[in-house]
This record gives structure tokens, sequence and C-alpha cells, in this order.
């Protein structure tokens, strides 16, 4: 097939609107830059910064599936643990290096999303909602039982890190845990950025916009969200991963359902389809919980859950792209953008 | 070990009676989710915080009150009840024309309120219930044993099951919901007042859902985890046991409560792992659930 | 002649209720062929099943003498036949540019490519604004397709199964819930469609069917009730009677 792609310069106007929607917004940029920033401007409050990383991480991998694929997975957590304690175990008794745990470990939960999604490809949101919950809870009591391997309900304790690539090591104020889990989400985020922006994208958009229309126009909707679950599981997966590697502990909270809750509530607050709701949904969500569970647990549930029902009770617009839809108002405003 | 002697086949009875009682059990509390979902394609995951108050509105009256535990039973239907009428009412009439999503969205977030408020009030601990001493113990029938409570649980349950069954069958009112359940556009175009029945269906469903509770107590234990750790089994009988009748969702139940006792006697290395799975292989093998019509929502 | 699309005892059963029965018939390639019935006849879940939607229960159907039936949807997009459908299936938060370049690239065999920025083929985008345009959708390229008028969105739904380039194409009832004003857009754009597209047409309005249509086929509940030209189908008395009530345009 000749090779129809051409400079930028002499695109026509539709495609311009078209690699208008990939083009780097200087928000954007303003985002990643003071992500960075917070290392230097909060050196107390690495370890915060680190788990907000993690959490943006595990939400950015729900997105995928639930904000662009259209897929609701109340079992997300199944992934994410997956690959805490693949990375647990590869450290424990294989070799104590993080990226290579975090590469044997994305392996690991890649292997579990593509095995299972072959279940959510079939069925409606209801069965869909079930298996999923059902692989989360299979997995959570694998990982209860088999308590010689996980450590049970005691967590697993002794994973001892090394310096990641043998050169930066971990220390007790999370500054190397911070730089290290900032590097991967946003090394995963430009990838994902990549994918969403691309013809295969677009073809998971549609599907979860008209599953029928789609295959009347030729996408095999099967193949597209196996591939799709599959990187979000691998996502889940390296985030489970760098959870474990950055406090050198796994425990069955990371399989738990509220776990896979909290992802979905931080999508809900910071609105899925547009991949910043996982990350900037995280940084609320995190310094919230922080704030309000000084009181008891209890405290915080009752919170998130009367969050919820005023929130969609008002009208979830966001979810459905609304929060897309503000970002590209907010943009459209800034001197120099062209419609 | 596994010898093939009467003293093995007689173990295996109890524990079938133990997951009749079980099964019988879930069913009751199951069967007003059954009907939300298939009266209003509502995804209703918080029909477990019902039967939580329901346990708990047992546990504090008969603790706090020295009310006898039969007069609760009843009790808790009617206040469980007026509670799921209240509450279907005000909060879930505008939920009915949502996205499932929404609506899953919603009910978690009613569910963790409901786990937070109790937990609040009556501590994170189990709750024990102590049952009168006619209800206790256990005697043998030719060797299988009978453990009086579970035989008690049959019989309401039971009781209840032929209830439900006569209602459908044998009611205005019952071929009045079945109408409903079917298509309810065509049933509001019939004059049957569709969302009068739909408060009426609710309210009892939930209140099935507080007796179950309140029996459940003795059973498998109730702390403010129950609606999250009971979510899933619902959802099992339902979808299994799909929404056009009793009889399905009862088998359903029926094969759950088996299975979980089964599975806890003869495996308890992988205790409630056996039905997560066979959960999924039943999706997989019949999404739209194993007793359902072909061409259910 | 192979035909460009025929069917040798198609049947569809719905448990007990049979709802296409032992349906034979043949299009001719280039041709343009309507499909006619009373409400309830079958016609749509006769589309249902050439498309792959709903699986045949007993029967075969042959694209340009190739068999299809046990073809899914999609691939059966790839081998030629694509259709609208009765009410409108489109992607509300997509574009009409997205949309159309979406399934000119997936039909190109571009659609899996991850790593390509939306736009950057000038040639997909060229294909896809030119089907745009000639669907008089050039002004609302960019416009979220769920904000368009019903009418519009219909013309997105003829221009998404062009874009396809399908040798068989299947209308359902292309004119089915547009405004009056509206309705000489649609009429134009069928009429004016590519010759070399074998045409089969579900109408209810006979005024279009007959100046549209060189074959017509009568389907009645679920049987093919009569078949032959305009002329014959017109002066076919069972026909009329089966019409009774239902002319102008019903």
């Amino acid at each position: 097939m000749p090779d129809t792609t051409q400079p930028l310069a002499t695109a026509s106007a539709p495609a311009h609107f078209l690699l208008g929607k990939s083009r780097w917004r200087p928000a954007e940029i303003v985002f990643w830059a003071l992500a960075l920033a917070a290392y230097f401007a909060f050196p107390r409050r690495h370890l915060l910064l680190n788990e907000i990383a993690i959490l943006g991480l595990f939400a950015l991998s729900l997105d995928l599936i639930l904000g662009y694929t259209g897929i609701v997975s109340l079992g997300h957590a199944a992934f994410f643990g997956a690959g805490a304690y693949a990375a647990g175990l590869f450290a424990k008794h294989v070799f104590g290096e993080p990226v290579t745990g975090l590469v044997f470990s994305i392996g690991i939960s890649a292997i579990l999303g593509f095995l299972s999604s072959f279940l959510v490809l079939r069925g409606t949101d209801l069965t869909r909602l079930m298996v999923t919950l059902g692989v989360a809870l299979v997995l959570y009591e694998l990982a209860n039982r088999l308590d010689w391997i996980t450590g049970g309900s005691d967590g697993m304790l002794g994973v001892k890190i090394d310096p990641i690539l043998g050169f930066f090591p971990f220390t007790f104020r999370g500054s190397t845990a911070y730089l290290y889990s900032l590097t991967v989400l946003f090394l995963a985020f430009l990838l994902a950025r990549r994918v969403v922006h691309s013809p295969f994208g677009l073809s998971l958009r549609a599907v979860k916009d008209n599953r029928l229309r789609a295959s009347s126009i030729g996408i095999a909707p099967a193949r597209r969200i196996v591939a799709i679950y599959t990187l979000a599981a691998a996502y889940a997966g390296a985030a489970g991963a760098l959870a474990t590697q950055t406090t050198q502990f796994v425990s069955l909270e990371t399989l738990d359902f509220t776990h896979s809750a909290d992802a979905l509530l931080v999508l809900v607050i910071g609105g899925a389809g547009y991949l910043y709701g996982g990350l900037l949904g995280a940084i609320v969500f995190k310094l919230l919980k922080d704030a309000l569970s000084v009181a008891s647990p209890a405290y915080w549930l009752f919170w998130m859950g009367l969050f919820l029902v005023v929130l969609v009770l008002i009208g979830r617009e966001r979810l459905t792209g609304g929060g897309r839809a503000l970002l590209d108002a907010v943009v459209a405003r800034m001197p120099g953008r062209r419609r | 070990m596994w010898g093939w002697n009467d003293r093995r086949v007689v173990s295996v009875l109890t524990i079938l009676f133990d997951g009749v009682a079980y099964g019988m059990l879930l069913f009751v509390l199951a069967c007003g989710l059954v009907v939300t979902l298939g009266l209003m394609n509502f995804v209703n995951l918080a029909h477990g915080a019902f039967a939580m108050a329901g346990g708990y509105l047992t546990v504090i009256l008969m603790t706090r009150y020295g009310v006898p535990f039969l007069v609760c039973l009843p009790i808790a239907f009617v206040a469980t009840a007026s509670l799921g009428a209240v509450v279907e009412r005000t909060l879930y009439v505008p939920m009915y024309d949502r996205s499932h999503l929404d609506q899953v969205l919603f009910t978690i977030g009613l569910v963790f309120i409901s786990v937070a408020i109790v937990h609040f009030l009556m501590g994170s601990q189990a709750q024990v219930i102590r049952l009168p001493s006619y209800l206790q113990g256990r005697f043998e029938i030719f060797g299988v044993g009978i453990g009086v409570y579970r035989l008690f649980l049959i019989a309401v349950c039971g009781v209840l099951a032929l209830l439900l069954q006569w209602v459908l069958a044998a009611t205005r009112f019952g071929s009045q919901l079945r109408a409903a359940v079917d298509d309810a556009r065509v049933a509001r175009g019939l004059g049957i007042r569709v969302s009068w029945i739909f408060a009426l269906t609710f309210a009892f469903g939930s209140g099935l859902a507080g007796l179950g509770g309140a029996l459940a107590a003795e059973i498998v234990g109730l702390d403010p985890t129950f609606p999250l750790k009971f979510m899933l089994y619902f959802l099992v009988v339902v979808t299994v046991g799909g929404t056009s009748g009793m009889t399905g969702p009862l088998l359903a139940a029926l094969l759950l409560g088996m299975t979980d006792v089964m599975g806890k006697y003869l495996f308890p290395k992988f205790g409630a792992f056996i039905i997560y799975a066979v959960m999924i292989a039943v999706l997989m093998i019949r999404p739209s659930g194993l007793f359902s019509r072909i061409g259910t929502r | 002649m192979t035909a460009a699309l025929e069917t040798t005892g198609l049947s569809k059963a719905f448990g007990d209720f049979l709802a296409v029965n032992e349906v034979a018939f043949a299009v001719q390639q280039g041709s343009r062929h309507a499909l006619i019935g009373p409400n309830g006849a079958g016609k749509t879940t006769l589309v249902n099943l050439l498309t792959g939607v709903l699986p045949a229960t007993a029967g075969t159907i042959r694209l340009d003498g190739e068999p299809v039936t046990a073809l899914a949807p999609h691939i059966r997009v790839g081998k030629g036949i694509a259709r609208t459908f009765q009410v409108n299936q489109l992607f509300p938060d997509l574009t009409p540019l997205e949309t159309v370049s979406l399934a000119v690239s997936e039909r190109r065999g571009g659609g899996s490519r991850w790593w390509q920025r939306l736009g950057r083929d000038a040639g997909i985008v060229e294909e896809a604004t030119e089907i745009l345009t000639r669907m008089r959708l050039a002004d609302a390229m960019t416009t979220r397709t769920a904000v368009l008028p019903y009418g519009r969105q219909r013309l997105l739904e003829i221009a998404v199964a062009l874009a396809c380039r399908p040798r068989v194409l299947l209308l359902d009832e292309p004119a089915a819930g547009v405004p009056e004003e509206e309705r000489h857009e649609i009429l134009e754009i069928v009429a004016s469609l590519p010759k070399d597209v074998t045409v089969l047409l579900i109408e209810h309005d006979m005024d279009l069917v007959f100046s549209f249509a060189d074959r017509i086929s009568v389907l009645v509940q679920g049987r093919l009730f009569a078949e032959g030209t305009p002329d014959e189908i017109a002066r076919d008395a069972r026909v009329r009677t089966v019409y009774l009530g239902e002319e102008a345009g019903g």
C-alpha cells in the first residue's frame, strides 16, 4: 500500500481537526512539570506522592477499559494484586532488582488479563460486572488460602528490594520511590496516549458507543477488547509491582473489592475517557482520604459512599466525556489555539 | 480415610442437609433482588444492606429489649419493608432510567454509607444471637445429623417460597406483577399501575431480605461487611437462576448453598474459591443464566 | 451469471415462531432490488440474517457465489456487504469525520494501528471527506453526531455504509423517521448511488420503491410471497390485497 502519510504543513483542514486531538496541550506540559516539581516542593511528602502516582497508574489502567471501551469492571484490583504479589515473590525468591521485577510483574498480569479478557466478551453489563467481580474474588481467595506462598492475611514479609538498576537505592523518605513511580507512570502514560489517539483507539470508542455499528463497519470487537484489556491489566499489574517495591510489603488489601471500588471512585472524581481523569482524581482522592481517615476507616467509607450517591443523583456527565469537553472548552480559550 | 462405608454417606447427607438449609436461606435473601432486577432492570447492589439492617435490628431487639427471637422475625420483615418503601420512592425512582453503570455506582455508594453507619453505631465485631433453647441443638435420624435451627430454616423458607409461588401464580397481584416483568410498557397500556407494583414489590423484597438477615445471623454471622460479602452470592442466584420466575432462583440458590457447604467441608483449603470459579464457568456457558428464558435482557 | 447476493431455504426461528420461512431469492449484479411487505413481515430480520447480526436457523447465503452463512458480521463487511439500519445506529460521541474515517481505515486495513496518529494518513482523510461531501455533510463533519438533526444522521448512516465500499448495499428504510422537508435529500442520494453497487432496498414508501427499483420481492409473514418487475407486482391482485389499507406510503 502506498505511503499516504504527509507532512503536517500541507494537511487539509479535516486532517488538522483529527491531528489536533493528539497534539500536546500546554496544560498537559504544565501538569507533568508540576508533577516533577512536587518532588522538590514537598520533600517531606514523597511517600504520599508515591502513593498518588501508583493510584494514578491504577486508575489510568481502569480508564482504558472503562472510559474508552465501556467495560464496567468491579474487579480490576485482580490485576493490581497479581502484579503486586508477582513482584513480591520475584524479589523474595529470584532477584531483588526492581526494574526486572517490574517487567516480570507486567508479564504476569498481562497474561492474566489476556486470559480473563475472554470472560468479558460475552453477556450483558451485569454478567460482566459479576465475572470481573468473580475473578477478583477467586484471586483473593487463592492468595488467602495459599498462605505459605503469599503470607495470607498477614501479608508477605521479607521482601527486600535492591537499588534500581543497581544504582539508585530506595530510601526511607520515599524519594527514590516517587521518582521511580513517576517515571513508570509517565512512560505508561505516553504509550496510552499514543494508543488512544490512534485508529485503534478510535475503534475502541466506537465499540463503546455502539458495538453493533462497530461490527457493521468491519471491526472485530472481540479482538480489540482482548487487546486493550490485556494492556490495561499490564498497567494495573505495573502499579501493583510499584506498590510492592516501594513499600517492601504486599497484603490481601491489594485484591480487595474496596480497592477496585477505589479506582472506580477515582475515575468518578476525575472523569473518565480523557486519560487525565485517573491522575487528577487520584490526587484529590488521596488527599481527601488522608484528611478524612483520621477519625476511623468507617468515616472515610461514609463520605465516599455519600459522594457517589450525590454525584450520581446529580448527573455523572463527567464519566461520558464531560471532563474532556471541559478540557476542550478551557483549551479553546487559550491564545494561539486554532479551532 | 475415604472409605466407602455408611459413615461417609451419612456425613454427606448431613452436609447436604446443611447445604439445603443454607440454600433456602439464600433464596429468601435474594428473591427480592430477583424481582427488582427482572422487573425494573435495576442493578441493586445495596440489597444486602437491607438484609444487614434486619439482622442488626434483631440483635438490638433481642439483646437490649429482650424481645423473643420469633417475635423479632416479623418485626424485622415489617421494619425493613417500610425502610425499603421509603428508600425506593425517594432515592431509587430517579435511577430507574439511568445506565447500569450509574446504578452500580449509586448502589455501591449506598452500601458504603450503610456499612459505615453500622460500623460506627455497632462496632466492627461479629454480632452474636442467642437462639431460644427450642431452636438449639441437633438430633439424628438414621445417623444423619439434623440441626434444629437448620430444620427451622428449611421450614420457614420453604413456607415463604410456597407463599411466593402462590402469590405469583394465583393472585391478581401476581399476574399483574408477571405482566409488568414481561413488558412494563404493555402492562401500563393495559391499565396496570406499574409504579405502584414497583414500590410494593421492592418493599416486599426488602422486607424478605431483612427477614433473611435476621435468620442468617446465626448461620453465617453478622458484621458490617455483610452486604459486601454476600453481594456476589445474591448476584449469582439472580444471574444463574434468571429473573423470569421463582423456580429458577430457588434451584440456583439451592445449588449454590449445597456447593458452598460441600466445598467448605470437602475441600476446606479452597473454600469459597470453588463457588466463584463455578459461577464464572456458568456465566461463560450461558451468559443469560442457567434457568432463564432465551432473550432476557 | 452469479447473483451478487442469493439465498436458498433461508429460515430463522425464535422458539416456535418462524420469522423467516424458507426464503430463496437472488439479487443480480448492479440491480436495484426492493423488498417490500406489511409490518412484521420479517424484512428487517431478513436483513439481519444477511448481514450476520442474527444466525440463521437453516439455509444458505451466498455473496458473489461465495457462502457467507457462517461468517461473523464484521467478516461479511470485509467480503463486501454493508447495511444501513432502520433506526440510526451511529456513534453518538464521535464526529461524522471520525466515523467515516474509521470505516475507511478499517476497510483499508489500518484499523488496528495503535501507533499512528489519527489524521496522519491523508488518503484516509481525503476519502472520508469526499464521501461526506457527496452526502452533503461537509459542513457538519466536525460536529458531534449526537447533536446532528435526525435527517442528517440518516445521511451519515448511508455515508458510513458507503465508506465500506460494499459490492452489495442493504438499505433498511433509509427515509424512515426523516421529516418531510428532508426526505428528498435522502431519495436523491439513494437514486444517485454508484451503478456498480448492487442495492437491496427495504421500503414502505411505494413512490420510492416504484421509481427506484428494477425488481421487487414481496415478503409476507416470513415467506416470499411474490417477485417480479415493478409492473408485474403493481398488477398483481394478491399483492394489492395484502397491502389493502396500507397504500399512500404506509
